[in-house]
């Protein structure tokens, strides 16, 4: 089996996907004869000509408005959007739209696309290259949100999601693109959406991330379990919507819990997660929920980011607090 | 009523749209003049050349810092020295600047200090924070946003009554976003004193200008909002002063904005994260490389009589000792609070903020700074 890095995962997914569904499109900025800034998409236009991998001019609304009408009518597009940063510019043919075509058409029009978009701190970039927009996608009815942690999940959850008959935002952890490899089998296979994974089994606390935090967590576990602390860690896989039951079982054997994500707090990820919590199994807790988050303001430049962003340490500060309440 | 013309046939843009946008040139590569020289004395033209060189240098000095591990992705600017010098010469103290992400020569002409545009590609905010006298926004790295930011502020200057003009630069790929259409349309209704510049270099990352936009040239789209559009040379300085300075007399006149377009070029990649040669030919660049806008101006003032070899080769020595104090500075600066990160947010800081800023002390105090590898 190969060994794959996570980008060559994604990279090895749309080629399979492009192979076995001829109505896959992908489109975006750079992403032809270039392959993506990320390299994403190496090897699809030289494989799958130009009709397919389709370099567009510099418009991110425009990208995915015309994903829209091309989903509608009855093409998979495949639009990559260079960076996070730039989805505020997606965002109304998001919100507006693809979200709730198919609810407003009364399932007449659909539209079952998947937006790629690297996400996340940690290469050194200007402003507006780090952020982690989860929240906001949540937060819009009709939308999936799908960020994979490893090389494995990565192919499996694109082609999941890219068969989904729902629009999909499918977020890259861009610090691990090529941190982790991992064996990938060459044929096609799926992860179902909407399934987390137990990474590691414990009995004293839950700790719940998704996407590149899952390794700053398990570097935090592996030193509570140093310190005899027994944690489960949980990553989501799909963020929304999400896998309850695993939540709900893994607290309730636990009774504690830590939520761990890169995005500021207020109205987050952890919000919502804490919400489901004392809504499902309120009567299991036996501590605060501790959540270990960037900081409420902007991302800040990549030189203090280190400052900002939730690390094994912070991690295991969060897991003490919870069993020493 | 309509009278019937001979043959009934729809007029149709074609017939509208019958010359060619064509770069308008003052200076030719071998510095001879094309037409009238503007009204520039002998030390303008050294202070021109003078930031041309210093942008020059300070690219070579970025990227090697890049290469090195001592800075963040850099976006080189080499090639498109005179579309920025040339154009932002025209700027009095009081206009605005909004640059994109690669005016370093234009930035540092109109008053920001080196060592903070530096500072900016260090990962350092206070590189963001221009000198209370200096009107420069912040660099605009969401590509066209700051094309409406300009409009307003000329909007704003308009409303009362002072004749501010505002200067906002953008790539050929910036033209094909929203903002930029948004951004000329309300111009043109509102007649602000905004120049629209922008630094066609060819290439949008990878994406060639053709592929960008169907339209011959990037001045054309002028038409559609009804306002001034212009095609220069965006290697000839003397050409980009002219107009970029017609167009800001045109707007302080109550005229409205113009849309220049900047024929020019980038040598080096797109930043210090990109491969060019995945898309363009080195014949390419070298070909470029011949229509120097540096070589142009020195061989201008030398045949002038107002410049010559030693004067030029004392400039870069001058210029390189500069730089190398402002790495210098650069790499001395001391690391700075984490109250950096929260300050700012608000006028005021908040209870919340004041909590986490707290809570982020406590760790530092008990694990350690995560900057120094304790994490
Ligand atoms: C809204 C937005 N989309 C994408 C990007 C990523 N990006 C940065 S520069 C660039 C190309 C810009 O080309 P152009 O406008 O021609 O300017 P140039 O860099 O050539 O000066 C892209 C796609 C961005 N910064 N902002």
């Amino acid at each position: 089996m190969p060994h794959l890095t996570l980008i060559q995962a994604v990279n090895d997914a749309l080629h399979l996907a492009m192979k076995h569904d001829d109505r896959v499109v992908v489109l975006g900025e750079d992403v032809g004869e270039n392959g993506g800034v990320f390299r994403a998409t190496e090897g699809l236009h030289d494989t799958f000509g130009e009709d397919r991998v389709v370099d567009t001019p510099l418009a991110e609304g425009a990208i995915l408005g015309a994903a829209i009408g091309m989903a509608a009518y009855g093409i998979r597009p495949i639009p990559e959007i260079q960076f996070t940063g730039f989805m505020p510019m997606v965002f109304d043919h998001m919100v507006s739209h693809a979200s709730r075509l198919r609810w407003r058409t009364r399932g007449r029009f659909t539209c079952p696309l998947v937006l790629r978009a690297p996400y996340g701190s940690g290469i050194h970039a200007p402003e507006h290259h780090s952020e982690s927009h989860e929240a906001y996608y949540m937060h819009t009815p009709g939308l999936k949100v799908v960020v994979p942690s490893n090389p494995y999940d990565a192919k499996g959850l694109l082609i999941s999601a890219i068969k989904d008959p729902n629009p999909v935002l499918f977020f890259e952890p861009k610090r691990i693109y090529r941190a982790i490899r991992q064996e990938v089998p060459e044929e096609i296979y799926e992860i179902p959406l909407g399934k987390a994974a137990v990474v590691n089994e414990g009995t004293d606390v839950t700790v719940i991330t998704f996407g590149s935090m899952t390794h700053m967590a398990k570097e935090a576990i592996t030193r509570a379990s140093e310190q005899g602390i027994s944690a489960e860690l949980i990553d989501l896989r799909t963020v929304w919507p999400l896998d309850i039951d695993t939540i709900s079982t893994s607290v309730a054997k636990t009774g504690r819990c830590v939520i761990v994500q890169e995005a500021p707090r207020a109205a987050s990820f952890s919000s919502e997660i804490l919400t489901l919590i004392h809504e499902k199994v309120f009567d299991s807790l036996q501590a605060p929920v501790e959540r270990v988050a960037g900081f409420d303001t902007p991302m800040p430049y990549y030189r203090m980011e280190n400052y900002y962003l939730p690390n094994a340490n912070r991690i295991l500060a969060g897991i003490n607090n919870v069993l020493n309440f | 009523m309509a009278t019937k013309s001979k043959a009934n046939k729809p007029v149709t843009v074609k017939d509208v749209f019958k010359n060619k946008f064509t770069p308008y040139t003052l200076l030719n590569p071998d510095g001879t003049l094309n037409g009238p020289a503007p009204d520039l004395s002998p030390e303008q033209l050294q202070a021109m050349h003078r930031v041309m060189v210093e942008a020059r240098v300070f690219d070579e000095r970025a990227v090697n810092l890049q290469r090195q591990g001592r800075l963040g992705t850099f976006a080189p600017l080499s090639g498109q020295e005179a579309a920025q010098v040339g154009s932002a010469f025209a700027l009095r103290k009081t206009d605005w600047l909004f640059p994109s992400y690669r005016e370093h020569a234009a930035c540092a002409l109109h008053g920001q200090p080196w060592l903070d545009i530096l500072k900016y590609w260090g990962g350092n905010e206070d590189g963001s924070r221009v000198p209370d006298d200096v009107n420069i926004f912040p660099v605009a790295i969401p590509i066209a946003t700051q094309i409406i930011h300009a409009v307003g502020a000329a909007w704003a200057a308009k409303i009362q009554g002072k004749d501010d003009a505002t200067l906002v630069f953008f790539g050929d790929g910036g033209t094909s976003e929203g903002d930029f259409h948004e951004g000329l349309n309300f111009a043109g209704v509102f007649k602000t004193a905004t120049v629209f510049l922008c630094q066609n270099n060819f290439y949008a990352i990878s994406l060639p200008r053709e592929s960008q936009t169907s339209s011959e040239s990037i001045a054309q789209k002028a038409i559609s909002y009804g306002i001034e559009g212009i095609q220069v040379d965006g290697n000839d300085v003397l050409a980009m002063y002219q107009m970029t300075k017609e167009a800001f007399d045109r707007g302080r006149a109550g005229e409205g904005p113009t849309l220049i377009e900047a024929q020019t070029y980038r040598y080096g990649p797109h930043t210090t994260a990109d491969d060019p040669t995945r898309y363009r030919d080195s014949a390419e660049v070298d070909q470029w490389k011949e229509r120097d806008p540096i070589e142009r101006l020195k061989n201008y003032m030398i045949s002038q009589s107002i410049w010559d070899d030693g004067k030029e080769e004392a400039l870069w020595e001058d210029v390189r000792a500069q730089m190398a104090k402002v790495v210098e500075d650069y790499e001395a600066l001391p690391e700075r609070p984490v109250e950096e990160i929260f300050k700012y947010t608000f006028e005021e800081m908040p209870w919340h903020l004041e909590e986490q800023l707290a809570e982020l002390k406590d760790f530092i105090a008990e694990y350690g700074n995560p900057n120094e590898g304790h994490h």
